[in-house]
């Protein structure tokens, strides 16, 4: 909403506040200030907290002038010559503007034309170029006539884009006066919270200043109404529902003729964002912007002709298939739920949207009828929803208007119809007022507002702030009883409605003076979050191992995801929670695999990186039968490709990634977590190459999932030569599974015995199985066993293997002799022989 | 003195000086031989030890002793010298150019919003606030409606929201559908919490607005809690984070779950409050919504507004750790471009 400094000044007195301090008032009242615009005025001096625009008009250089001749150019068709008078005496300036072509050839004006006019050496804005240029005027000559000064359109002072014809001021206007004397302006824009809609108007806006300042408010007066009377002859009224149409009213004026407003008005609405037209459409739009409440004139002449005699105003649903085109030209599909204002032959406008372009007033109209009427907001944001028009009075009654306002509006419109477009006010108002509404009344003591607040105000204190708001406030005892002015129907009742009031009253007396206070409560029972903290604890060992933590977006879409399987064909139709109004179409859905995240990110990174080792932790999102939401599944992704190491200046890279660097991470992982019995099973995986991909489990449980990426898989993405090695885990596993307490193992003191043996086996024995089997039969002097070897040869026999391991004795009690060593070997040569068949290779042979 | 004791000592001279020229490992041999060696004064005085008169010997025995003893120390420090200094030359030669660049070992980095999380977090679990966290996937219901925001109501234009195909299921537009999920888990407890999590609006995909973000919200319920105690938790919050210094100002501001609402501004911590292209010239910088709890809210979540009252706040993340990091693209938190998350 712009509300222009001059029109706040006729609802209240702002002497002595400054252009700066008011911006500020607004903010903390409420009314944040996103800009202020300058119109011809200076901007003010200090260290200023808001953003200013806009242009000053030099006291010496633009000042009210008359043009009192108006002579055609002697080179130049669509050039005139203007006589001016500027104060000082006559000059002569030339001129383009379409607007002086009336008066060529006219001789001494009768009545001399009064202009804004900017002298030689005027700083202003280029009404040539689009947007705002600023300029400098300088002598010129325009096919042989010299140019020094300027009359100005509204765009080059800064006021709308106008610049087709030069600004006519009102007659009134004293020559010679500094222009920003006259007509300078602050526009200061305020964001309208959608709880404070009833401020999307000047005297809105001007009711809080008066809350704030404590400067009394003045409201402005309308003509005077009674219901009934002479325009009850010329038009009928109908409200079908008032439910939906809580009230309507109908006003009319008499023998107007189109002619434009005064230029003040023009002004006004211009630096308010609307673009006057006439003085009809500018008095409905001019008290619109005055007290918030829309209003919309038809030609009555127009409706009677319609109706072949006195019209009726009607208001009910569409009729299914009814159709309208309204002003802008749009026709929306209409239905029985969208309110209509209609006559007797069909639809007239949209309720509170937007008028039909038949009926509406116009250049030749003499009978303006108004409207000024109450719509159901609920019902109206239903049609909103639906057509998306918008519109100045739809934004307005979609953030519900008071009913009194349609009586207050349509007197100030009527009286501004006579003014400024002439004719008479017909006697009489038509009102249907079949839901009148009943402002609430609510009672609160000084301690409820401690409650909310922490701050003592004194009852007489917030009273004030309320009257000053517009409530009518009333002291009993220990409480005030306010009732809600018949401006506003945010206000509630009961405890909401007590809660209502605090706002209003704090928010007047100021946030900053309530005294900050720490705490005092007692802390509730400290449950704690294992969950995150054991997610933090995956962040930190990853990141200790080397990988790099990533963050994922949730949004992505099928066809993306399907990139994991071969031909990017997945298997099935996979359930998605999928989106109605996706972003992009590459945003369609909610990831259902981390997996497909991790790819991406892979992909996208590899260019800039030879190696990269990455993971994520993050919901995927899987939908359930028979559940309204889906699960949100955490997993944990690791991708690893390229080189682990980084090359450098006399080091070559080393060699890209394989299996067992994943799987490297994977333990490293697990041993951090403190996971107890995980084993690693060869299994198959569609994303996976067939011969590299393990699953990992705990018992019967299977933690996740890794492996290097199928070559054909691979294909769907733009990498290079190089594996790309992708683990996922189900991460609540990982939590529940994960150990932050273990049992610390004991450190011996006496020395430990290495010695290595290896055993040849068939290739079908896996080696995790006789690790196994190793640790059992070494019996607890066994403390470690690495294998370091593993050996195919024609000599071991076909289909044969040879395993080496590095195996330390040690005990905690003694320093362990060969013969100890002995045994445990015998022990462990004797059983791998039993169960697995293994042959002891000949010491010499190992290393 | 006998003559031969004068010799001898001569002789522990006349070696200790020839000492001095000697440069080289090589030199020292001719030394040897010719101080210590078999034709050397030292060893014929030995070999001649039998020819001497019987007082004589122990008093010349004990002299050649002096000076062979004295000779050999003199040949140890020259050959341990001669040593020092080979190497020396050895360790000049081998000289490392130190300018040269390190071999970088691989490390990860946490991504800086899980820095900034973290942050919080420490912050919020030294005032006794634990952490919350609800489904990014939300009802309508505890979206809007438990919010205070009913269909059709004008506050919910505030957000713009991505609807699933699911009737009544949204992509949540805030962390705020936690606060009655906590209240609902936690009645008739205290609750002090803070809700984490991923958020997600229908805006425009630009350096400066983003589809999802984090926020973090703050919800204290309890009896006698005041807009005075939500002042002060959320000053201790920005010196915290802002320094000790930090000033902060409240605004009236609308958010349908909380009345009275405010908005909370920080001095700007690039400029001072002087002015700059962070704060844009104000000298203040946006940093999070708070207010008091609807009574709606609170009822939704099961306590009497009669008997209880509670202040919830809440923050995005991302813009708050673009400013701290100067980032010029918001974008780069999600598109985790390697290039962007080393710099952590
Ligand atoms: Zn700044």
């Amino acid at each position: 909403m712009k509300a222009p400094l001059s029109w706040l000044k006729d609802y209240i007195d702002l002497d002595g506040v400054g252009i700066e301090e008011l911006a500020n008032l607004l903010t903390n009242v409420g009314l944040e200030v996103e800009s202020v615009q300058l119109v011809g005025v200076e901007k003010p001096e200090g260290k200023l907290k808001n953003k200013y625009f806009g242009l000053s008009w030099d006291k010496e250089k633009f000042v009210v002038a008359e043009v009192v001749e108006v002579n055609q150019h002697p080179n130049a068709d669509r050039l005139t010559l203007c006589e001016l008078n500027d104060g000082t005496g006559i000059t002569t300036v030339l001129t383009g503007a379409p607007n002086l072509f009336p008066y060529l050839g006219k001789g001494r004006l009768e009545k001399p034309l009064k202009v804004a006019y900017a002298r030689e050496g005027s700083t202003l804005y280029d009404g040539h170029q689009p947007g705002q240029v600023m300029t400098k005027l300088k002598k010129t000559t325009i096919r042989g006539i010299d140019s020094r000064s300027m009359i100005c359109s509204e765009k080059e002072l800064g006021i709308s884009e106008e610049h087709e014809g030069i600004i006519e001021l009102d007659a009134d206007a004293p020559v010679g006066m500094p222009l920003v004397n006259y007509m300078g302006d602050v526009v200061y824009e305020v964001a309208i919270l959608p709880n404070m809609a009833r401020d999307a108007s000047i005297l809105g806006i001007a009711r809080e200043l008066s809350a704030v300042t404590g400067r009394p408010l003045c409201l402005p007066e309308g003509v005077a109404m009674e219901k009934g009377g002479a325009i009850a002859e010329k038009v009928g009224l109908e409200v079908r529902d008032a439910e939906l149409n809580p009230r309507f009213m109908l006003g009319m004026v008499e023998g107007t003729h189109a002619r434009k407003s005064p230029y003040w008005v023009q002004r006004r609405l211009s630096l308010a964002g609307m673009r006057p037209i006439d003085a009809l459409v500018d008095a409905t739009n001019y008290t619109m912007l005055e007290i918030g409440q829309p209003l919309h004139a038809f030609d009555y002449d127009l409706l009677r002709e319609r109706s072949g005699g006195k019209p009726t105003i009607i208001t009910r649903t569409a009729y299914a298939g009814e159709k309208i085109t309204l002003l802008d030209g749009s026709e929306p599909q209409l239905d029985p739920q969208i309110e209509l204002v209609t006559d007797t032959v069909g639809p007239l406008s949209i309720a509170g949207v937007m008028g039909g372009g038949e009926t509406g007033v116009h250049a030749g109209t003499r009978s303006p009828l108004v409207e000024s009427a109450n719509w159901n907001f609920i019902n109206l944001r239903k049609t909103l929803s639906k057509t998306h028009i918008n519109s100045e009075a739809a934004y307005r009654f979609s953030r519900d208007v008071h009913p009194a306002l349609a009586e207050t509006a349509l007197g100030l419109c009527l009286k501004r119809v006579r003014e400024w477009g002439g004719g008479e006010v017909v006697q009489g108002v038509l009102d249907e007022y079949g839901k009148p509404y009943e402002d609430t009344v609510n009672r609160i003591s000084a301690q409820d507002i401690a409650d909310v607040l922490g701050q003592e105000i004194s009852l007489e204190e917030s009273t004030q702030i309320l009257e000053r708001l517009g409530f009518t406030c009333l002291i009993e005892g220990s409480e005030m009883v306010a009732k809600s002015p018949a401006t506003r129907t945010d206000i509630e009742t009961g405890i909401i409605g007590q809660r209502n009031l605090v706002e209003e009253i704090s928010r007047v007396y100021g946030y900053e003076r309530i005294a900050p206070k720490r705490l005092s409560d007692e802390l509730p029972p400290q449950i704690g979050n294992p969950g995150l903290e054991a997610e933090e604890r995956i962040r930190d060992i990853m990141v200790s191992i080397g990988l790099q933590d990533t963050l994922a977006y949730r949004q992505t879409s099928p066809e993306r995801e399907a990139r994991l399987f071969i031909g990017r064909k997945a298997p099935e139709a996979l359930a998605y929670v999928r989106l109605k109004n996706p972003i992009t179409p590459e945003r369609t859905a909610m990831r259902r695999s981390a997996m497909a995240t991790m790819l991406e990110l892979l992909e996208y990174n590899a260019k800039f990186r030879p190696g990269l080792a990455l993971f994520e932790l993050g919901p995927v999102f899987l939908p359930v039968a028979d559940e309204v939401l889906p699960h949100e599944a955490l997993r944990l992704s690791i991708g690893l490709t390229g080189a682990w190491d980084v090359a450098s200046w006399d080091r070559p890279q080393s060699k890209a990634m394989d299996f067992f660097d994943l799987k490297g991470v994977v333990e490293g992982l697990l041993d951090g977590l403190h996971l107890e019995g995980v084993k690693f099973q060869a299994t198959g995986h569609p994303s996976f190459h067939p011969g590299k991909c393990a699953e990992v489990r705990v018992g019967e449980e299977v933690l996740g999932v890794m492996g290097e990426l199928h070559p054909q898989v691979k294909k769907n993405y733009a990498f290079g030569q190089d594996a790309v090695l992708v683990a996922e885990f189900d991460g609540e596993a990982l939590v529940r599974l994960s150990n932050a307490v273990f049992t610390n193992k004991a450190i011996s003191s006496y020395p430990a015995m290495v010695e290595d043996i290896a055993l040849i086996v068939d290739e079908s024995v896996p080696a995790e199985d006789l690790e196994a089997l190793i640790w059992q039969a070494g019996g607890k002097l066994l403390v470690d066993v690495k294998l370091f070897d593993v050996y195919r040869d024609a000599r071991l026999g076909d289909g044969k293997k040879s395993l080496a391991y590095q195996l330390t004795y040690q005990a905690f009690d003694r320093t362990l002799n060969d013969k100890d060593a002995l045994n445990i070997r015998n022990r462990i040569v004797k059983q791998t022989k039993n169960t697995f068949g293994a042959v002891l290779r000949s010491q010499q042979e190992i290393r | 003195m006998l003559e031969i004791e004068g010799k001898l000592q001569a002789e522990l001279a006349r070696g200790i000086e020839a000492l001095q020229t000697v440069a080289k490992v090589e030199s020292l041999e001719a030394w040897k031989q010719e101080f210590l060696g078999k034709s050397s004064l030292v060893m014929q005085t030995y070999g001649s030890m039998g020819k001497l008169a019987k007082e004589e010997r122990p008093v010349i025995g004990k002299a050649v002793n002096q000076v062979k003893v004295g000779l050999e120390a003199a040949l140890a420090e020259k050959e341990e010298g001669i040593k020092t200094a080979s190497q020396q030359e050895t360790f000049t030669k081998e000289t490392l150019d130190v300018t040269l660049p390190g071999r970088t070992p691989r490390r990860g980095r946490i991504h800086p919003l899980h820095l900034t999380l973290r942050q919080i977090y420490q912050i919020f679990g030294d005032m006794g606030f634990q952490i919350y966290r609800s489904p990014e996937v939300e009802t309508d219901d505890y979206n809007f409606t438990f919010l205070n925001i009913p269909p059709y109501h004008p506050a919910r234009d505030m957000w713009d929201t991505f609807y699933t195909e699911k009737e009544g299921v949204v992509l949540r537009t805030h962390t705020s559908p936690g606060q009655v999920r906590v209240m609902r888990e936690r009645v008739p407890e205290n609750i002090r919490v803070i809700l984490p999590g991923t958020t997600m609006r229908y805006e425009q995909l630009t350096a400066r607005s983003e589809i999802e973000f984090i926020q973090v919200e703050l919800l204290v319920v309890g009896k006698g809690i005041t807009f005075a105690d939500m002042r002060g938790t959320l000053n201790d919050f920005a010196r915290r984070t802002f320094g000790e210094n930090a000033r902060t100002r409240l605004r009236p501001s609308f958010f349908p779950f909380t009345e009275p609402s405010a908005e909370m501004d920080v001095q700007c911590f690039v400029c001072g409050g002087e002015g700059c292209g962070v704060c844009k010239g104000t000298g203040w910088l946006e940093i999070l919504g708070c207010g008091m709890v609807h009574p709606t809210v609170l009822r939704y979540g099961g306590y009497d507004p009669a008997v209880y009252s509670g202040f919830a706040a809440g923050m995005g993340i991302d813009r708050s750790t673009l400013m701290r990091y100067h980032i010029d693209d918001i974008r780069h938190f999600r598109n985790n471009d390697i290039r962007f998350l080393e710099q952590f």
